[in-house]
């Protein structure tokens, strides 16, 4: 399949849908907007009159499983709850997740017999850089559309070599270039230590944030996931007198950080990516920690993150009162935890995607659909996606905040930007609520 | 590593006379002690020339009757296979452990990677023998190594090999990509292959399938080479370093190089399942190469049945399909994925002890030596 | 300076967890001539279950010792009922046993404690002695460590020079027929072997969940490769050999982290390694006679 024949389908399929916006009949209240006349049809692989099967890779196992295993049941929460209030087009969502253990070859393993063996409609979230970079090809050629990959590396941007591949959280690079400016902004006589994962996390957040510290930079340490030992890198970063700073690493290395400079004595200003701030998780890991040997109740006060979707410390917000309703009714083990609300975020998204590719959509529908639509959608990301025909990056913005107790306060207002040396701009859009009935209702594109 | 060695074949015994002691000695040889009662022609090149074609017929047929999520798995079995086929000749023939041939395949998986990558790729045949070439280069310098090692002491050097090996694809990130690897591009289907096919089956074959039959072919061409190998005097020099060392040094024989070309050659085998893998799994990574996928290895050659290169095969799909059908049905038990996944472990671990107190010649091994038994017990009664 | 004070304690800690895990892999190499893979993972979930304890309000203490127990018994069970099969025979199926017994003893905690972290408090305080106005690598709890894995040592080499227990295990390992005929319960030894390995490894899994202070059911995936190489390095036979090899890579690994980088930290670990074995092929401490190649 290729492109010139994807567009060719789509704007077939335009011509044929009719876009009248009666009332979604039968089917059950509430669910897709939109919707024609027409009867459900099997309208591609995946997709039958009353059901939509899209699929994912995770690490349920192994060394990547903490935290990350927790995305899937998010997301099934969430489609079950679309599913209960009548699915998609009166559609029910099949949601099929299969584990890899974050080992690309058992990726390219079970996105084959997913596609191949299941005949999903789309994939969804497949998580990890170096895993799903083992699929992306094969999906590109086997037309299927593989949404919203649950990384921030900018492989996923790139609609000519990947037109059927689209991010869908804010790229690294972009983040590292709103905390940078923000470092510089506020910190100018800062010595900037970096304290990055050893693979393009750390790379390319370390790109975005050297546009704007180049001169500030003291030290540069970095860590491979696996090794529970950083001792050696805290070291590097006190001996070279860093006083803030960035860490491009996930939770469990929050923490790990954190009880390192303690014993070291170390206490410079920290900044964590928004990947590893979770102060709920790292709040929870370190808390035991408090009752023992460590005094400081609150070893994450005071530091700064990123942020560019409700997270849990924040229970008021009307996302995390609707995330927490849906968890609650899906009578899954375990609380509502960031992972799991990530993974509702992005459920969300698809839903949207769904709806904005029509009543009786092909794989192709979808793609233009989110090339057309994405933009617009209004959802709980912060500030809005970039994605466009020439364009398949997520979210194109973030916020920048202080941790303080259990909650956090925002330092700036969202801004937003792109990659390279795009100007960082502060979003003016409002703050979005979800809607009543907890569910999108976009309109199909044609 | 005498330690490897069967009881039977220990007391003196020349491993092809004593086809009823368990293990390697009776994997390996009893293809010539049961020669005579076969269909197959003497000739030993003769005959592996044979099997290979009915080989080759039957591959085709499976792919070709299977559908192609099937056609997918098979490319993972291949370079299993392909892998396990050299490490049993150097494990079960020459007696040398190797916890490190996952490093192997690496070796030659980020060649031809690269070599793929170039703006004018050479014809595959080209980038698959580069990859051999230069893992069997590799291979001999580990070898020197792990020659004037014996036991644990080889187990712990080739098992550090494993572990840092990959380590130098994060340092270099530049050209071999860092943690998120290398992507490999697919080679070209020919013209004459989409026809072949449309032919035979009427039709049209995916990139799935092309690489597919590329695995299969390469793997029943290392069978054939090693197979051969096997059973020339190289073959029994090896199983001579192995059993007897000092006769074999009385005789004539260096120990160290016969170690160190049965190190070469399981490298070049290595370094093929390494470019098969590439091709399959469409990436080259560090998190692809870890310890799992050596050890795995050495898992699939001892349940399958310790220096047999069918007893590998058997082993390599054991690995693939077993996991896989214990989560599928842990899935149909209405567990959730994770559950799924985490209870196939659970059983495929236990399953893995089960099979070696029940069945400690490996599977093939086991059946062989039932039905040399029974055999025996026949004709003793006849 | 401060830097290089900090990479060469932070080492020693390393090294001495190194140690810890290598110890039980050569008390069950001296008893059963057996590489143990499932070492970690039978480490590891004596470990998840002190940490249950700790957690609903017991002691370190009594997590520890509950700890151990459970590794005495485990061990002794693994042993009568799947190692003992398979003893004597092919020394392959031996470690193909043992790592099936990894997978599923992994997965089991998997099912069993889920695999999300765990913090897991350390027993005395980790912040670092302060000299002057700098800290050290160096705390009450990281002398602790040291201290317990200097006493297993000690305790194992006088375990086996000086005690009638002591000989009997060796004599088992190394010549089973002999010992017998000698009246040696050569099968008892056997067990007890594996016993005492497995409460030495759930020392070392407690030790070592202090000084990673997360746990997840993989936590222990690392120290089976650094402790096996540390193992090796100091030769398979001796206890101090366990010891010394532990800490001189840790110091290595530790200088590599610091100096070099995170990413070359197993190749070191190859490199020392090959350069002690091609001059020494029995590692540093081997006590017989190499054997000719």
């Amino acid at each position: 399949m290729t492109r010139s024949s994807r567009r060719l389908v789509s704007f077939v399929a335009a011509a044929t849908v009719a876009s009248t916006l009666a009332a979604c009949g039968g089917g059950g209240g509430g669910g897709g907007g939109g919707g024609g006349d027409e009867e459900n049809e099997a309208s591609d692989v995946g997709i039958t009159e009353d059901t939509i099967r899209i699929g994912a890779h995770y690490p349920l196992t192994g060394v990547a499983a903490p935290g990350y295993s927790e995305i899937p049941t998010g997301v099934q929460a969430y489609f079950d709850y679309v599913n209960a209030n009548g699915g998609v087009n009166g559609r029910e969502i099949e949601w099929i997740y299969r584990d890899d253990a974050y080992n690309p070859t058992n990726t390219s393993q079970v996105v084959n017999q997913l596609v191949l063996e299941d005949e999903v409609f789309a994939i969804m979230g497949g998580l990890g850089t170096p895993t799903h970079n083992a699929v992306t090809d094969f999906l590109n050629s086997e037309g299927v559309p593989d949404l919203f990959v649950s990384s921030g590396s900018r492989l996923w941007d790139d609609p000519e070599e990947k037109p059927y591949t689209f991010g869908w959280q804010p790229d690294y690079e972009i983040e590292g270039k709103i905390i940078g400016q923000y470092v510089a902004e506020n910190f100018p006589d800062a010595k900037v230590g970096l304290f990055l994962q050893g693979d393009d996390f750390g790379e390319d957040g370390a790109a975005g944030a050297k546009q704007f510290l180049e001169d500030q930079i003291v030290a540069e340490e970095t860590y491979v996931p696996g090794n529970t030992d950083v001792r050696p890198q805290i070291s590097a970063l006190q001996a070279a007198g860093a006083d803030l700073v960035l860490g491009f690493n996930v939770p469990s290395y929050t923490a790990l950080s954190q009880l390192t400079a303690l014993q070291l004595g170390y206490q410079p200003q920290w900044f964590y990516s928004n990947v590893g701030s979770d102060p709920a998780l790292v709040g929870s890991l370190l808390a035991r920690f408090s009752e023992g040997a460590v005094s400081d109740a609150s070893l994450l006060d005071g530091v700064l993150t990123t942020e560019y979707i409700p997270t849990v410390d924040t229970p008021d917000d009307p996302w995390i009162q609707l995330y927490q309703r849906v968890w609650d009714e899906s009578g899954q083990e375990g609380e509502l935890t960031n992972y799991r609300a990530y993974g509702m975020s992005m459920a969300y998204t698809m839903i949207q995607a769904l709806q904005s590719a029509g009543q009786n959509p092909t794989r192709d529908d979808l793609v233009a659909a989110v090339e057309q639509a994405g933009a617009d959608w209004e959802g709980p990301g912060f500030a809005p996606f970039r994605y466009s025909e020439d364009k398949h990056a997520g979210y194109s913005g973030m916020l920048v905040s202080r941790i303080v107790g259990q909650g956090s306060e925002d330092l700036t207002p969202v801004l937003v930007t792109d990659n390279g040396d795009a100007e960082i701009e502060e979003y003016d859009g409002e703050a979005t609520t979800p809607p009543e009935s907890g569910i999108p209702d976009e309109e199909p594109v044609n | 590593m005498s330690d490897l060695q069967t009881p039977a074949s220990a007391a003196g015994a020349a491993t092809s006379d004593a086809p009823v002691s368990a293990t390697a000695a009776s994997n390996a040889s009893s293809a010539q002690a049961t020669g005579g009662r076969t269909f197959l022609p003497r000739n030993t090149l003769l005959r592996h020339l044979l099997v290979l074609v009915l080989c080759a017929v039957g591959a085709v047929v499976l792919l070709e009757s299977t559908d192609l999520g099937f056609n997918a798995q098979i490319g993972y079995v291949a370079y299993y296979a392909i892998a396990a086929g050299g490490l049993t000749v150097l494990t079960g023939l020459n007696g040398q452990i190797s916890l490190g041939h996952g490093a192997l395949m690496a070796v030659g998986g980020y060649t031809t990677a690269l070599m793929l990558d170039a703006e004018e790729p050479l014809p595959l045949v080209v980038i698959f023998l580069a990859a051999v070439a230069l893992t069997s280069l590799v291979g001999a310098v580990v070898g020197v190594a792990a020659a004037r090692l014996h036991g644990p002491y080889l187990a712990g050097a080739t098992l550090a090999l494993a572990v840092g090996l990959p380590g130098l694809a994060l340092y270099f990130k530049e050209t071999l990509g860092g943690e998120q690897g290398l992507t490999v591009s697919s080679p070209d289907r020919p013209e004459w292959f989409t026809e072949a096919i449309r032919t035979l089956s009427g039709g049209s074959p995916s990139g799935v399938k092309w690489i597919a039959y590329i695995s299969v072919a390469c793997l029943l061409i290392t069978y054939f080479l090693l197979a051969n190998l096997m059973r020339s005097r190289v073959g029994r020099t090896w199983r001579a370093v192995r059993d007897q060392e000092v006769a074999a040094e009385l005789a004539g024989i260096s120990l160290g190089t016969w170690r160190v070309v049965a190190f070469v050659v399981s490298a070049a085998a290595a370094g093929l399942a390494g470019a098969v893998l590439a091709l399959v799994v469409r990436l080259t990574a560090p998190t692809a190469f870890t310890i799992v996928l050596s050890l795995s290895l050495l898992t699939a050659i001892v349940i399958g049945g310790l220096g047999s290169l069918f007893g590998a095969l058997v082993g390599s799909v054991l690995l693939v399909f077993l996991p896989r059908l214990l989560r599928d049905a842990g899935e149909s038990l209405d567990m959730d994925a994770a559950q799924a996944a985490e209870i196939s472990y659970v059983v495929y671990g236990v399953i893995l002890v089960v099979v070696m107190l029940f069945a400690p010649a490996g599977l093939v091994g086991s059946i062989r030596l039932a039905l040399l038994r029974s055999r025996a017990r026949r004709s003793a009664r006849g | 300076m401060q830097q290089f004070v900090n990479l060469t304690l932070g080492g020693v800690i390393t090294g001495a967890v190194y140690a810890a895990f290598a110890l039980a892999l050569v008390l069950i190499w001296r008893s059963t001539r057996i590489v143990n893979f499932a070492q970690g993972a039978m480490a590891a979930i004596t470990t998840f279950i002190a940490l249950s304890l700790i957690e609903s309000g017991q002691s370190y203490w009594v997590g520890l010792v509950v700890a151990l127990l459970a590794g005495l018994v485990i061990g002794a069970v693994v042993e009568r009922l799947v190692i003992r099969p398979v003893e004597g025979g092919p020394e392959l199926n031996a470690v193909i046993v043992t790592l099936g017994l990894f997978i599923a003893i992994q997965a089991l905690i998997s099912v069993l404690f889920g695999v999300n972290q765990r913090a897991f408090v350390a027993p005395f305080s980790t912040i670092g002695f302060r000299v002057g106005d700098n800290s050290l690598a160096l705390s009450p709890n990281t002398l602790f460590t040291l201290g317990a894995v200097l006493l297993v040592m000690v305790g194992l080499t006088a375990l086996f020079r000086f005690t009638r227990v002591g000989l009997a295990m060796r004599a088992s390992a190394f010549g089973q027929e002999v010992a017998r005929l000698l009246g040696v319960r050569v099968g008892r030894m056997l067990t007890l072997g594996w016993a005492l390995a497995a409460v030495v490894g759930s020392l070392a899994g407690m030790l070592i969940a202090a000084e990673v202070t997360f746990v997840t059911p993989t936590y222990m995936d690392a120290l089976i490769v650094f402790g096996f190489v540390a193992a090796v390095l100091g030769g398979l036979d001796s206890p101090v050999g366990a010891v010394v090899g532990g800490l001189l890579l840790g110091l290595l690994l530790s200088y590599v982290r610091g100096y070099v980088g995170d990413e070359l930290v197993g190749l070191a670990a190859l490199v020392v390694l090959v350069v002690v074995l091609l001059v020494r092929p029995g590692g540093l401490f081997s006590t017989t006679q190499t054997r000719r190649a």
